[in-house]
């Protein structure tokens, strides 16, 4: 059995583009191991037939492609932090 | 009959009211509006309520449809066209949504009103309604202890009759635990009874919509309504849906219940115990078979939900990120200081952890080893149950170990909350479905009585059966006639609702 991974909460923060501070950093680090040390008993049960793709029967579900009504431009940027001429503002990624 | 009576009452009850015109629409919004203001600022149930929308609806509603003129509660994590869905998180603190989830849609279609949405834990992850960024929910039996969650507004508005019924969500127990702990009848469907769409998503694999109500009838008569198919969530089932209400009084004779012996373990309260064993016994003399059955990988159960459901709600959680809708970080350096700033200001400690969490799981070199180890052993929970509906036809146990626990009690201790949904959460990796109703009080130390919950869980798309055997063993008994002593005249600070 390989042995057991070690979180590296400040990483894993990135990867999931999540700002933390250093206290919550330092608190979920300690939480989320002894969480994962709580999954180490997921070793224990024999799953050697199972399989991971999924439940049961798997089929496809599928809607015609074709256009319908959906949001108005007014309707989907009625949430937006910021908006200009029917669109989403965001700042700029290239330079 | 006296206006302040109308809350006390249970849907069908109401219903009969409205059909035969001896109150309006209104009055019923009006008396509600009544025992909101007084109740309220002691159980902060609602995050939101429009009662002029409300009345408005009431004017046109139709009172012969067969929920005509009913209000329904609804969490706020499910849309209602105009009104907020803040899912109780800052980054939706302002946000309105511009449809209606298929729930809310369905109901109103069956002459139901909206008028407020019930408090939760923030995007639903929690079991006590603590992780609420705006306030906790307390539970009406006792206001130094949590409600349950994370449809914990849900359950104690109904409790407290705020609300006449609600609809909340279930995910490892959020409609079944609370229902418990705050001593109302809460339904989880089998996976894809219910459309999904327009509930803001949090694990999609697990989530479905439950009604919370003061009778099984009710709660039937609410399914009614809610399930069926839906061409805007392709997981919902095209299986037809019977009339709940229809056999509710069938006799119990012949029935085989299983009582798994994994869920009556040391860690039960012994006044919990005691219940589920007189609710055995009650339903033994209705001429219930009750035999044991095993369903071996329960105790895998609560690891395999964590690291799933972390895993589906680090993806569906990433749509916060400033842009679209929500809450966005002031003057953003650039896109991925707008994303991290924006999640790190809006999102609460827990949900932090579980988008944590679920990246780490799914993530390159750890896939292998958590997720899909998870998802195996999540394979193996719902043979057991496969196996054990083949001896029985429906599961009885407690829907938690213990009664309601004080605020504050565990909420530093992430483990340690995770474990009061560990008879809810197998079922719900199974995709059965379940329902807790009440069975009994315990009393606490200090001379309070809080509800205790029995579980019945069915086979999958088969609500009509756990909803006759809770029919029958609640009209046998009288604990859904219970309710909690609340005390309107303490001197409370003023609440804090939106209106």
């Amino acid at each position: 059995m390989p042995p057991r991974a070690e979180i590296d909460v400040a990483h894993v923060a990135r990867l999931a583009r999540l700002d933390l501070t250093a206290d919550e950093g330092a608190l979920f680090q300690e939480q989320l191991a002894r969480v994962l040390e709580f999954a180490e008993k997921l070793r224990l049960p024999d799953t050697s037939s199972m399989d991971s793709s999924g439940e049961g029967d798997m089929f496809d579900v599928l809607r015609e492609d074709e256009p319908r009504p959906w949001f108005t431009a007014e309707e989907a940027l009625s949430n937006a932090p910021r908006q200009a001429n029917d669109l989403f503002v965001v700042p700029k990624v290239v330079e | 009959m006296n206006l302040s009576e109308l809350p006390a009452l249970n849907l069908v009850e109401l219903r009969e009211l409205l059909r035969t015109r001896e109150v309006s629409a209104r009055e019923v919004i009006e008396s509600l509006r009544d025992r909101i203001a007084k109740i309220d600022p002691l159980i902060h149930a609602y995050l939101s309520l429009d009662l002029e929308e409300a009345l408005k609806q009431a004017e046109h509603v139709d009172l012969d449809l067969p929920l005509g003129g009913v209000p329904i509660a609804f969490k706020d994590i499910i849309s209602v066209a105009g009104q907020p869905c803040t899912c109780a998180s800052k980054i939706l603190r302002n946000y309105r949504a511009t449809y209606d989830a298929t729930v809310v849609e369905r109901l109103k279609k069956a002459g139901a009103i909206t008028f407020g949405k019930t408090n939760l834990d923030e995007f639903a992850m929690g079991s006590s309604t603590e992780n609420s960024s705006v306030q906790p929910t307390h539970n009406p039996w006792d206001t130094t202890r949590v409600p349950g969650g994370s449809s914990g507004g849900s359950a104690a508005a109904v409790s407290a009759d705020e609300a006449f019924a609600a609809v909340g969500t279930d995910t490892g127990g959020s409609v079944r635990q609370p229902a418990a702990l705050s001593g109302v009848v809460g339904l989880k469907p089998s996976y894809g009874r219910v459309s999904r769409f327009g509930m803001v998503a949090f694990a999609s694999s697990l989530d479905q919509a439950g009604p919370l109500t003061k009778t099984v009838r009710d709660a039937a008569l609410l399914l009614n309504a809610m399930a069926g198919p839906d061409a805007r969530d392709s997981t919902c089932l095209a299986d037809r849906v019977p009339d709940y209400t229809e056999n509710l009084d069938r006799e119990l004779r012949g029935l085989r219940l299983g009582l798994p012996k994994e869920y009556m373990t040391d860690g039960i309260d012994s006044q919990v115990r005691a219940a589920i064993n007189a609710a055995i016994a009650h339903l033994e003399s209705s001429g219930v078979e009750i035999v044991e059955v095993s369903l071996p990988h329960t105790e895998y159960a609560v690891a395999t939900y964590y690291l799933i459901a972390s895993a589906e709600a680090s993806a569906n959680l990433a749509r916060f990120d400033g842009v679209r809708y929500g809450h966005r970080a002031e003057d953003p350096r650039d896109l991925l200081d707008l994303y991290g700033r924006t999640r790190e200001e809006g999102f609460g400690a827990e949900v932090k952890r579980r988008c944590i969490l679920g990246t780490y799981v799914l993530s390159a070199g750890y896939y292998d080893e958590y997720y899909n180890r998870a998802q195996k052993v999540r394979r193996l929970i719902r043979q057991d149950f496969a196996k054990a509906f083949v001896k029985v036809d429906a599961l009885i146990s407690p829907t938690t170990p213990e009664s309601a626990f004080r605020l504050g009690e565990r909420s530093a201790d992430p483990l340690r909350m995770y474990l009061a949904d560990v008879f809810t959460i197998p079922a719900s990796l199974a995709g059965v479905c379940g329902i807790s109703l009440p069975c009994g009080l315990a009393k606490t130390e200090e001379g309070t009585e809080l509800p205790i919950g029995l579980q019945l869980l069915g086979r999958p798309l088969d609500e009509a059966r756990i909803l006759g055997i809770a029919h029958r063993y609640e009209q046998g008994t009288e604990w859904h006639k219970k309710k909690p002593r609340l005390a309107p005249k303490l001197q409370v600070p003023s609440s804090t609702l939106q209106t």
